[in-house]
């Protein structure tokens, strides 16, 4: 009789928990957040943790009567492992949203599982043309590198560069930057007389950038993922490009604000394209530098983490619209044609790529105050991802 | 064409100081130490630590990483290692590999995972004419310090007692024991000395490449290579060794760079085909 009472009594308060459990849950919105924390690729995972963390700090984790609860799990930069994070973050976890994504080959492993669960994968940083088109729910804060590589190549076309090498590294958004530049540039009357892909992993750069020089072109175009700026713009320092009267001109991957200051003297003056740099001149950007800075122990925001924060704007004003409606389509429908002004500019989502459309600055590196910068001083307002507007003609 | 040669052998050379730990530990002491590349990053880490942090001298940072590298080597072979000479090879493996990942998360604690970059000294920087090619003066400077170091090596190895005292040892323990050779601290000096040659390495070449917490795993191939194509009884088969693949791998990327990545890799195979002892070693040991 006792047993009998007690077990009532279990079941009771099992049933009660349950119940406020399953109360709590639709109180609460999920997001799991998916980065390289650890591996190669560390410094975008840690950049892009820090800004999403900054913006939840800033504007409070409860959005539409819902609280936002962040997890951020560590995929090492290896696509099979994103794919089962994924997974376990939807089946497990119940996110209702899916984020970060640092290099190409993660987000497109999680693309299918966005399909299948119908959750929205906002892609903070990985830059690869096709990226969107891989699952519908997905939606880009980051940027393409077509979209960031066809203003160098034109700037490069109208200030008197007509031969150009480029040495890219030799992976889906390498070979994007690639493409567009030599497309762009040729277009514009230039030539693109040598494309040199180094491997991903590499180590010594030495024997591309020497056939690059002794091709003597008016300027060499470079690529290398977020981190991998310095170690090949020290080898390129060391080649005197600028001895030889060759330009060198880049994506602003190359010199990340992240690392800028570590490669020396070597960049100043380097002409670069991207769409967001530490020295920003709007007010957005430097109460969001500052902040990125004291929270962070002094470290530069760099474009990565320009991404993150912005992706977790787009969450958190797509649940605004929706009134807390976590369902998927609604959110990414919400999503469709947002625009707002972030630290980088004003930028938008296309509502028919789901893709990022945003102004690219031309940068030149300066010190300032004794640090060393990618200043602006030129910008290609509203530019859409080039590969998927030419597709559309 | 002189240029792409000099960066061939300076990129062997470096090899060769970050593989030749790997060799004395393989060769003589029969033992397979896949952590050997985490010495290495620890001289690079020395070296980077001693100038951005400290502000020291570049020259200064490679006689620290190799002495700092050698300690803990010490320390490392008498509390870890020791253990493990008579077991089998597949245990040292799982031990070492271990050793590298366990390097890996503490680098990576402490450092922080992003590339560290060393910044020469003045004197160190710039490039030189020579018989009409331009050579950068680090990898002159790279090259000869290299150089001078296996010469010392061969001479150490082969013109003196210890040298002598080694090779019995490693040849034949239970002897060389018998005959009043102290076995077990020789093995402990050879081990130190092999990590602090990595460590030099590590310093070396932190000027070249970049430093982050996996140049271990990221140079265990080259490392491998070396030491396969090059075998391990003598000092010049890996020291030739790794020129043939320092000169092959920068040559074969600048005439085909398509297919440059791989020629390493084909002349790795071609060797343990056609001399599975290794290039440069005598057969039947």
């Amino acid at each position: 009789m006792l047993r009998r009472t007690l077990l009532k009594g279990a079941a009771g308060v099992a049933m009660t928990m349950a119940l406020t459990a399953g109360a709590w849950a639709q109180e609460v919105v999920k997001i799991g957040l998916i980065l390289p924390m650890t591996g190669p690729s560390a410094s975008t995972g840690r950049q892009v943790e820090a800004a999403a963390k900054l913006y939840i700090a800033q504007n409070g984790a409860k959005v539409a009567g819902k609280t936002i609860e962040l997890i951020v799990k560590d995929d090492t930069g290896v696509a099979d492992v994103t794919k089962r994070l994924a997974q376990e973050l939807v089946v497990n976890d119940k996110v209702s949203v899916l984020a970060g994504f640092g290099l190409t080959p993660l987000a497109l492993a999680a693309a299918p599982i966005a399909t299948q669960a119908k959750v929205p994968l906002v892609v903070t940083s990985a830059a690869t043309s096709i990226i969107t088109e891989a699952s519908p729910f997905i939606v880009r804060t980051s940027f393409t590198l077509p979209q960031v590589t066809v203003p160098i190549a034109d700037w490069a076309a109208k200030n008197g560069i007509k031969k150009v090498v480029s040495l890219v590294t030799d992976y889906g958004p390498g070979i994007d930057a690639e493409k567009a530049f030599k497309e762009k540039f040729e277009a514009a009357g230039g030539k693109v007389i040598e494309t040199l892909r180094a491997p991903l992993r590499n180590a010594e750069f030495a024997p591309f950038l020497q056939k690059a020089k002794d091709a003597a072109p008016d300027a060499l175009f470079l690529f290398v993922p977020s981190g991998q700026g310095a170690s090949l713009m020290k080898q390129v320092a060391e080649r005197e490009f600028a001895k030889a009267g060759i330009k060198v001109i880049a994506t602003g991957d190359v010199t990340d604000d992240d690392q800028i200051n570590g490669m020396g003297d070597a960049v100043l003056g380097m002409i670069t394209s991207h769409y967001y740099s530490a020295a920003h001149p709007s007010p957005e950007n430097k109460v969001y530098v500052a902040a990125f800075k004291k929270a962070n122990n002094g470290l530069r925001p760099n474009f990565m983490s320009v991404g993150g924060y912005d992706g977790m704007h787009l969450i958190y004003k797509a649940l605004e619209k929706t009134g807390g409606d976590a369902n998927g389509q609604k959110l990414v429908d919400a999503m469709k044609g947002m625009s707002w002004t972030s630290p980088r500019g004003v930028i938008s989502i296309d509502p028919e790529t789901r893709d990022i459309v945003q102004d690219v600055y031309i940068r030149k590196v300066e010190k300032v105050d004794g640090e060393l910068y990618n200043v602006e001083f030129a910008s290609v307002p509203k530019v859409v991802d080039p590969v998927k507007a030419a597709r559309k003609k | 064409m002189l240029t792409i040669l000099f960066d061939g052998i300076s990129y062997g050379m470096l090899l060769f100081v970050l593989a030749v730990g790997l060799c004395v530990t393989l060769g003589l002491m029969n033992f397979i130490n896949l952590a050997h590349g985490a010495f290495a990053m620890g001289g690079g880490y020395v070296a980077v630590v001693m100038m951005n942090r400290y502000g020291l001298s570049f020259y200064w940072s490679l006689p620290a990483a190799f002495i700092l590298m050698a300690a803990l080597g010490a320390v490392l072979e008498r509390t870890l290692y020791v253990r493990l000479y008579d077991k089998s090879h597949l245990d040292q493996v799982l031990f070492s590999i271990g050793l590298v990942f366990m390097s890996v998360a503490a680098v990576d604690y402490a450092m922080g995972a992003n590339q560290q970059i060393v910044n020469l000294p003045p004197s160190l920087q710039g490039r030189v004419e020579f018989f009409g090619a331009s050579i950068g003066v680090y990898r002159i400077f790279v090259i000869i310090a290299c150089a001078v170091l296996a010469l010392a090596l061969q001479f150490v190895l082969s013109r003196t007692r210890f040298g002598a005292r080694l090779r019995a040892a490693v040849d034949e323990p239970r002897v060389a024991r018998g005959i009043g050779i102290d076995v077990a601290s020789i093995f402990a000096l050879t081990f130190a000395f092999g990590s602090g040659l990595a460590g030099l390495g590590g310093a070396l070449g932190a000027g070249v490449f970049s430093l982050d917490p996996t140049f271990p795993l990221k140079f265990m191939i080259y490392f491998l290579i070396v030491v396969s194509v090059g075998g391990v009884t003598t000092i010049s088969g890996p020291f030739l060794a790794s020129l043939l693949l320092g000169v092959a791998d920068v040559a074969g990327k600048y005439y085909i760079p398509a297919v440059g990545g791989f020629i390493i890799y084909t002349i790795m195979v071609a060797v343990l085909i056609l001399r599975p002892q290794g290039l440069f070693s005598r057969a039947g040991r």
